[in-house]
């Protein structure tokens, strides 16, 4: 017998108590895996955004629209390789819950400012040459199960009417962290409509994407932007995609924030449960441990012996839980909107993060019982009525 | 011949609420090696305090307790544990086994401590049960014991170690006639075939006739007779 089976066999010794605490401790893993992922996938929807890609907006508000006169201007600024913009289209597609991004592009231009969005030449061109065309991501096609040449029939919110756009392109993301649901079309079909039913809404852009040869150029170049601009009646702010993102996303950063916050205080939660569970232990072999001690064991076996039971069962309730995340993880990547997490992986550090929380809750719920055990002298340990 | 415990102006009191009360006052006595004393006394008297203070599980505030040569109410915490694994068998009224533990495993517990490897516990483990009539139990727990017999295995962890002195404190307390008997027969024999020096601390008469000599404590001091 080794002191490995009498930790085996304390952790058995309510088996109820033993199992509802592995269990607290896999659900808790389960919720501090999920709350971890959805962390990262946000981040790295932030880190996928382009280092060499400046977006120029309206000053006072990403709502304001900027003249498409600013191109050239922009265009011009040394430094600047490729200008190309883009309006927020939305609108509806068969009903309101149907959310993915709509945008009127600059189709001469779009995609070579976004890479990543991989089109075929040949479906480049003639999405080019037809105005009334447009290209869509491929995880949109697939949930619409739509094809080259279908009819995308959008109804307009912002810019009313009835819209119909004939499919020329499905483009393909390039990596995970492309986002594969966008829908483009040509910014001129739109401008074209609104000169005819609203000319005061015509020749507005919603916002400018620059493409910088030199990435440490970024903030130059962004002032030299806005400088350009200044005292206009469309004043700009200009600044890097990365930037543009994280404020974009500034709600959401909140709420990842108390995601972030939340995802520790389930370790904290879980800890004093087990925390709990092993003081109760402990505290019913008051006795045990003072016959042990008389024994001749000593302060480190007893640690040796309480931490194991308590490393124990957090590992194996870390285990259950890690066994339980990853299907359930992968069953969260299939509901969640893909524009919302491009990426929704159980990600290594994830996993890593939650190994290393069993094994900390596992550490510190011992720290208590192993002082008490320590602390009680033999004689008082004989003499203690639980 | 020296006696090999040796107890000498021993004191102890224990403070409750603040309260100091004495329980142990300026105690000398000597038990000669292969003796067999009994202690008596009424109940709080201080005679569990006494035993546990030649048991090396308890300190003295003032007197030594010197045994086979050393001063163990000198030895700092770890040095007594040490001293207390390959010196003392101890027997408690309540038996306490390790409840998760079989017959054997609580047998072979102390002898974790020792270098020896499993085949040379497993000796050891034997024997002792052996000598306590119970090796046909080695895989029971203690639950499925009856009191007598779980006292047994209790003997049996005590003697595994093949200690200098066994002190019992009242290791008859809570069996029947029967059990008893059979348990005062066992430690009469561990005195006279395996020339153990033993001390136990008895309410019963019958079980201080077993021994060569019974002192009496009261109110913390040793008396001749009550
Ligand atoms: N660890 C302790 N802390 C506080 N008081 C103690 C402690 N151990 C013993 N006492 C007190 O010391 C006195 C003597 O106790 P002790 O256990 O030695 O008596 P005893 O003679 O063994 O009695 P009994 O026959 O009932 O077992 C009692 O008043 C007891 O309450
Ligand atoms: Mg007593």
């Amino acid at each position: 017998m080794k002191v490995f089976k009498l930790i085996f066999k304390n952790s058995l010794r309510h088996k109820l108590r033993t199992f509802l605490t592995i269990l607290g401790i896999s659900i808790a893993v389960v919720a501090f895996g999920i709350l971890r992922t959805v962390v990262t996938a946000w981040h790295a929807g932030v880190d996928a955004s382009a280092a060499n890609r400046l977006i120029t907006r309206q000053a006072v508000s990403f709502i304001f629209p900027l003249p498409y006169t600013y191109r050239e201007k922009i265009a011009n600024i040394p430094g600047v390789d490729q200008v190309t913009f883009a309006n927020w289209f939305q609108g509806v597609y068969i009903d309101k819950n149907q959310f993915f991004p709509r945008l009127a592009v600059e189709a001469e231009t779009f995609i070579d400012v976004y890479p990543e969005y991989l089109v075929s030449k040949n479906e480049l061109n003639t999405f080019k040459k037809e105005r009334n065309s447009c290209i869509v991501g491929a995880d949109i096609a697939k949930q619409y199960n739509l094809k080259i040449g279908d009819l995308m029939t959008i109804e307009g919110d912002i810019y009313p009417g009835d819209w119909q756009f004939i499919i020329r392109g499905i483009y393909k993301p390039r990596d995970k962290t492309t986002d594969g649901t966008g829908m483009f079309f040509h910014w001129n079909y739109l401008n074209e409509k609104l000169e005819k039913d609203s000319p005061a809404r015509a020749g507005d852009v919603g916002w400018y994407i620059i493409r910088i040869s030199n990435p440490e150029k970024s903030a130059e170049i962004s002032n030299e932007i806005d400088a350009l601009f200044k005292n206009s009646n469309a004043e700009t702010k200009t600044e890097t995609e990365r930037a543009f993102q994280q404020g974009f996303l500034a709600s959401t950063s909140a709420i990842i924030t108390a995601m972030n916050f939340m995802s520790f205080v389930i370790i904290g939660i879980i800890m004093l449960v087990l925390g709990n569970t092993m003081i109760m232990a402990a505290r019913e072999r008051t006795r045990e441990y003072a016959v042990m001690k008389t024994l001749g064991f000593s302060a480190k076996h007893l640690v040796g012996l309480i931490l194991g039971e308590s490393v124990f069962i957090s590992m194996l309730g870390g285990g259950v839980g890690l066994f339980l995340l990853f299907p359930v993880v992968e069953g969260f990547a299939q509901v969640i909107p893909k524009n919302f997490f491009p990426i929704f992986n159980l990600e290594p550090i994830t996993v890593i993060l939650a190994v290393s929380s069993a094994l900390l809750i596992g550490i510190v719920s011992s720290i208590f019982p192993i002082q008490r055990a320590l602390r009680t002298k033999i004689v008082d340990g004989f003499r203690f009525v639980g | 011949m020296p006696s090999i415990i040796r107890i000498q102006d021993v004191s102890k009191s224990y403070t409750r609420d603040s309260f100091e009360i004495p329980v142990l006052n300026n105690i000398t006595l000597n038990i000669e090696e292969g003796e067999f004393l009994a202690l008596m006394g009424p109940s709080g008297s201080g005679k569990t305090t006494l035993l546990n203070l030649i048991a090396g599980i308890d300190k003295p505030d003032s007197g030594k307790v010197i045994i086979a040569d050393t001063e163990i109410s000198a030895l700092n915490e770890s040095a007594l544990a040490k001293w207390r694994a390959n010196n003392v068998g101890f027997i408690f009224q309540f038996y306490n086994l390790i409840p998760v533990l079989t017959a054997y495993e609580n047998v072979e517990l102390p002898l974790l401590l020792t270098h020896l490897n499993k085949a040379e516990r497993r000796k050891h483990v034997e024997t002792a049960l052996e000598i306590v009539g119970l090796k046909d139990r080695m895989a029971h727990y203690p639950k499925q014991l009856s009191g007598g017999q779980e006292q047994r295995v209790a003997i049996a962890r005590a003697i595994v170690t093949d200690p200098l002195i066994i002190v019992g404190d009242e290791p008859t307390g809570d069996l029947d006639k029967n059990s008893a008997e059979e348990i005062l027969t066992l430690m009469e024999r561990l005195n006279k075939e395996f020339k153990k020096t033993v001390l136990i601390v008895t309410h019963d008469p019958h079980a201080a006739d077993r021994a060569h000599r019974t002192r009496y404590i009261d109110k913390g001091d040793l008396v001749e007779a009550l």
